[in-house]
């Protein structure tokens, strides 16, 4: 009985939700309390979707291997239909605020779905330059679907008014996708999807159908992302084809490339840096993009230099060393 | 060991975010007004910005040396936007923190609309000098200096019809923008409803650098003049299309057109000879106030002030008129619903023309018509 | 019909200078097998050397033209020797991440450098028009197709008849093998490399001359499309570039030109759409060779 019971605290279920709902109760004591400025409190909020999209972004660039320079195609999608809904229909804001998280979802999935069937024969820099091709498509192709406000964009989206449950809400629906991107990644599935990374051809071998992985990947990741988009629209009040461009799909990236590729953790830190950064650095908003940049580059190279290689070893060998001499001894 | 590290790496997070909060305490203003401006101060649009914060400063500057709002100072501060919707509305709460009482923005509609919620829950005073959609402005608390996009539109179609005399028109407007094609629908409609005609449509979007089809689409159609509801940057590009494919038709615009002579500098300004544009602001005016203004704004900044800069500056007097009117005494006695409510007893003999408001907040002014001639901007 | 040529023939103009570009791209691509993000951003800079140029020393327009393709040569030998060289061998990714972030780096030095405003350059290369027909055709359209067919022209001569060629030729086959040969494959890239920002540099000249003006953008705006041309014509191929060029600048022209103007509003993605079309119907492009995948 006992041991179960400690069995139960150590587990990690026990360990990550008693650290998620730690972190929502000292921030949102910390908003309710007014210690964080608007400022920060608004902050907060961006960090949840903008985490949320570059963790769709991960499964595709960091777990399957392939560049995708459209994300923000699946991201309007969601937040397009999402918020469509919100203002078209007649609910309780919180009835209107799920109703879109799941339209705004599913219409990304769908048309995840789609594009990641039409284009499994394409790899590396093909698929690149298609999904970034789609994504300046998906952005003119809105402004001129009605109802969705044209040039000028789909105004008055409901909002929280209290700040407390405005953040809630966007923490919730963060955790959660953190929660299946983790279940996913260490599922059956996952390690189908990382074998596809590292050798396509020997995966293949083995019997793993890379086509339907491919497609299951972009599927999930364009639903997140479509998530992502939702909780934007309903922290901004009014989305704008502008708001979706090249760009959105580069900062998304740069936060995946900075957390690690592959990490959940990375990216969840890398993107609260980066939405930070302004804030961080307060007086050098001109130098940002250059920063940007310059973290592509330089994490690059830092990944293919032999020194760097060498490190990293070291270290996994030293944290394997440490952890199973931990594990040893939490069997006892 | 994962586990424990993911809580680390977690917990680093917060407290992260809990230091960088605690960097931003907010100075003491008890004695002096805080007038706040949100705008892009940097990416693609930051010559918007940065023209209304100079044009605020210069107006500032001359409020404080002649005394200030009832013996107290004004304080100027402002926040970058970068024209995108979710850094506006930080920039806005940031603002906020640092004790703003007047709101002079935000400088584009977009980010302005964004924020419409957050400046109605404070119920502060927002005079923006340039955000043109109509739903820019539409919170009680809300005024604007310029005209909204319809209006520029209902009164270039007028001018253009009942005194240049034009009939059919062909257009060039930027369907990526909203203030052009906002311009460009109320045109339209009044133009159509004088009896003119619109020979062609010939939209472009952000990405367009080649105007060749669009300006042989307009030549073959037959019109009088091109009508141009678009800013100075994409005109100049028409105007050099236009000029090497050997088409003179008349060219006519809105107040973005302001300004192009920036653009097209030396042999290049002969281009936009005989240009004819609405604007509410004409820095070669006579007027002995545009003329200081100019001059110091020359100074300063080396470079012409354009209707952005006038507009601030005369969202500035505007503040400092309202909170006389309302008789603040002092900075820690603001009462925003007396101010808001002052808006309307208010005149100001301003920089784009005397202005009076409305409870809709906006400005009742009259539109100025500008042509270049020998490079000049000459109101007419 | 007079409105149907008039637009063909600025198609055609268009085209050729998104075939320049895309010359660039397919050249570094067909050899190095990576794509050059940032050739883009290379024209950009060199028409930024040519506004510097211009205005602030007002010298002769063939020293001009000169510094313009030196600054770009250099610039293309420096990113590859700084950013690229480092990461041969490593997965088309990294590589690929590290193009955009060069690509990001050219764009936002060039704002701050030179801010946002788009430049205006003044009495660059000013040829005027020749009337043919009731047609006015702009000589600097002429001087484009010329030198765009030049181009092509000499780089399938420099690719098939020199030492040099031969050794691109053998390193896009196959790098190690090419090693094996006695094939100095790092210089062969490097060389490659400097060839295609050259070409960037001579792309900035016509632009420059053509439309006049620069903006921290230009080269990612435009090198988007022209990237899109080349992937159309089958990226690798010279010919494909151009083939690719020319049919883009049509669609777009003829889109513009002849599009019911309550779909206007898509026309600048009709570019874009036609090009995940083809990628999903013919993904090597239209004069593409397929690549079969070997273990």
């Amino acid at each position: 009985m006992k041991s179960n019971l400690r069995k139960i605290f150590a587990s990690r279920v026990f360990i990550g939700g008693a650290a998620a709902i730690a972190i929502w109760g000292v921030l949102a004591l910390l908003i309710a309390a007014g210690i964080f400025s608007r400022s920060m409190q608004s902050l907060l909020i961006q960090i949840c979707y903008y985490v949320t999209l570059a963790l769709s972004l991960d499964l595709v660039v960091g777990y399957l291997g392939d560049l995708s320079l459209g994300h923000a195609a699946f991201y309007a999608v969601g937040a397009y239909s999402g918020c469509a809904f919100a203002v078209y229909t007649n609910l309780p804001l919180a009835l209107k605020f799920i109703g879109g998280l799941l339209v705004g979802g599913i219409c990304a999935a769908i048309v995840g779905f789609l594009i990641s069937c039409a284009i499994l024969k394409l790899r590396g820099d093909y698929l690149a330059i298609v999904t970034l091709a789609f994504g300046e498509f998906v952005r003119s192709i809105v402004k001129i679907i009605p109802g969705l406000g044209g040039t000028k964009g789909l105004l008055g989206i409901p909002s929280f008014d209290s700040r407390v449950v405005g953040f809630t809400a966007s923490y919730i629906v963060l955790v959660l996708v953190i929660v299946a991107i983790y279940n996913f990644t260490h599922s059956r599935h996952g390690r189908t999807v990382t074998a596809i990374r590292d050798n396509a051809i020997a995966a293949e071998s083995v019997g793993i159908n890379i086509k339907r992985t491919k497609v299951l990947v972009f599927t999930i990741s364009a639903f997140i992302a479509g998530l992502a988009g939702v909780v934007s629209g309903f922290y901004k009040t009014s989305i704008t084809p502008g708001d979706f461009d090249y760009n959105v799909s580069i900062e998304a990236l740069v936060m995946v490339v900075l957390g690690g590729m592959g990490s959940i953790r990375g990216t969840v830190i890398a993107s609260a840096i980066i939405v930070l950064l302004p804030e961080l650095l307060r007086g050098m908003d001109e130098y940002r993009m250059l920063i940007y940049a310059i973290v592509l580059i330089a994490m690059m190279m830092i990944k293919a230099s032999p020194k760097c290689r060498a490190l990293k070893e070291k270290l996994d060998g030293k944290i394997n060393g440490f952890r199973s001499r931990f594990t040893r001894k939490r069997a006892k | 060991m994962k586990k424990t590290a993911r809580f680390l790496s977690l917990m680093i997070a917060t407290l992260m975010v809990v230091l960088s909060f605690a960097g931003c305490g907010a100075a003491d203003n008890s004695n002096v007004f805080v007038l706040g401006i949100s705008g892009p101060m940097t990416g693609t649009a930051s010559t918007y910005g940065n023209a209304v914060v100079n044009g605020a400063q210069i107006a500032v500057d001359k409020i404080n040396a002649a005394g200030g709002i009832n013996g107290y100072k004004i304080k100027l501060i402002y926040q970058d936007d970068e024209a995108t919707v979710d850094k506006a509305k930080t920039a806005y709460e940031k603002l906020m923190d640092n004790g703003m009482q007047v709101f002079i923005g935000c400088v584009t509609s977009d980010s302005s609309i964004a924020c419409n919620d957050l400046i109605k829950a404070d119920g502060i005073l927002q005079i923006t000098p340039s955000a043109s959609a109509i739903e820019a402005a539409v919170n009680p608390n809300s005024f604007r200096v310029c005209f909204t996009d319809p209006l520029q539109g209902t009164k270039m179609a007028e001018y253009v019809y009942n005194t240049l005399g034009y009939r059919k028109a062909a257009a060039c407007y930027n369907q990526d923008d909203s203030y052009s094609t906002g311009m460009y629908d109320a045109f339209k409609e009044r133009f159509t409803e004088l009896g003119g005609k619109i020979a062609v449509e010939a939209p472009f979007g952000k990405d367009t650098s080649d105007f060749n089809a669009q300006i042989t689409k307009v030549a073959s159609s037959g019109a009088d003049f091109i009508y141009l509801p678009i800013y100075a940057e994409k005109a100049a590009q028409i105007l050099i299309t236009a000029d090497s494919k050997g088409v003179k038709l008349p060219f006519v615009g809105g107040d973005g057109l302001d300004g192009i002579m920036n653009y097209l500098t030396g042999d290049l300004g002969k281009l936009a000879e005989n240009l004819i544009f609405l604007t509410p602001f004409v820095s070669t005016d006579t007027d002995p106030k545009v003329q200081a203004f100019t001059n110091t704004f020359i100074e300063k900044y080396d470079m012409t002030p354009d209707q952005f800069a006038a507009d601030a500056y005369d969202a500035v007097y505007l503040a400092k008129l309202a909170i006389e009117q309302a008789g603040i005494t002092a900075p820690t006695a603001m009462d925003n619903a007396a101010v808001v409510a002052a808006m309307t007893q208010i005149e100001l003999d301003g920089l784009t023309g005397k202005m009076t408001f409305d409870a809709s907040g906006e400005p009742n002014k009259d539109a100025k018509v500008a042509k270049i001639i020998n490079g000049e901007y000459v109101a007419q | 019909m007079q409105m149907l040529i008039s637009t063909l023939i600025d198609g055609l103009n268009l085209g050729s200078v998104y075939a320049l570009v895309a010359l660039g791209y397919s050249m570094v691509y067909g050899i190095a097998k990576m794509l050059n993000f940032a050739h883009g951003d290379v024209i950009m800079v060199g028409i930024y050397s040519i506004f510097v140029c211009l205005n602030m020393n007002s010298l002769p327009v063939p020293v001009t033209m000169l510094i313009c393709v030196a600054v770009c040569a250099v610039l293309g030998f420096t990113v590859e020797k700084l950013a690229y060289k480092p990461l041969r061998g490593s997965p088309s990714l990294s590589v690929l991440i590290t193009a955009i972030g060069v690509s990001y780096l050219l764009q936002n030095l060039a704002l701050l450098f030179f801010k946002s405003e788009r430049r205006f350059l003044q009495n660059f290369l000013q040829l005027g028009s020749i009337q043919i027909g009731s047609f006015e055709l702009p000589v600097i359209s002429l001087v484009i197709w010329g030198t765009t067919l030049v181009i092509m022209i000499v780089l399938n001569l420099l690719i098939k008849y020199t030492s040099m060629g031969r050794a691109m030729l053998a390193v896009s086959e196959d790098k190690g093998a090419a090693q094996l040969m006695g094939v100095n494959v790092n210089r062969t890239i490097s060389i490659t490399f400097v060839i295609g920002s050259a070409l960037a540099g001579v792309a900035a000249i016509l632009y420059a001359a053509k439309y006049q003006n620069v903006d921290p953008y230009t080269g990612s705006v435009f090198g988007i499309k022209a990237f899109a041309a080349a992937v159309f014509g089958g990226i690798g191929s010279i010919p494909g570039a151009m083939i690719g060029g020319l049919s883009l600048g049509l669609i777009e022209a003829l889109t513009i030109g002849f599009l019911p103007e309550s779909l206007s509003a898509v026309s600048d993605g009709i570019a874009y759409a036609l090009l995940v079309l083809m990628l999903i119907l013919k993904p090597s492009g239209l004069l593409g060779k397929k690549k079969v995948e070997k273990v």
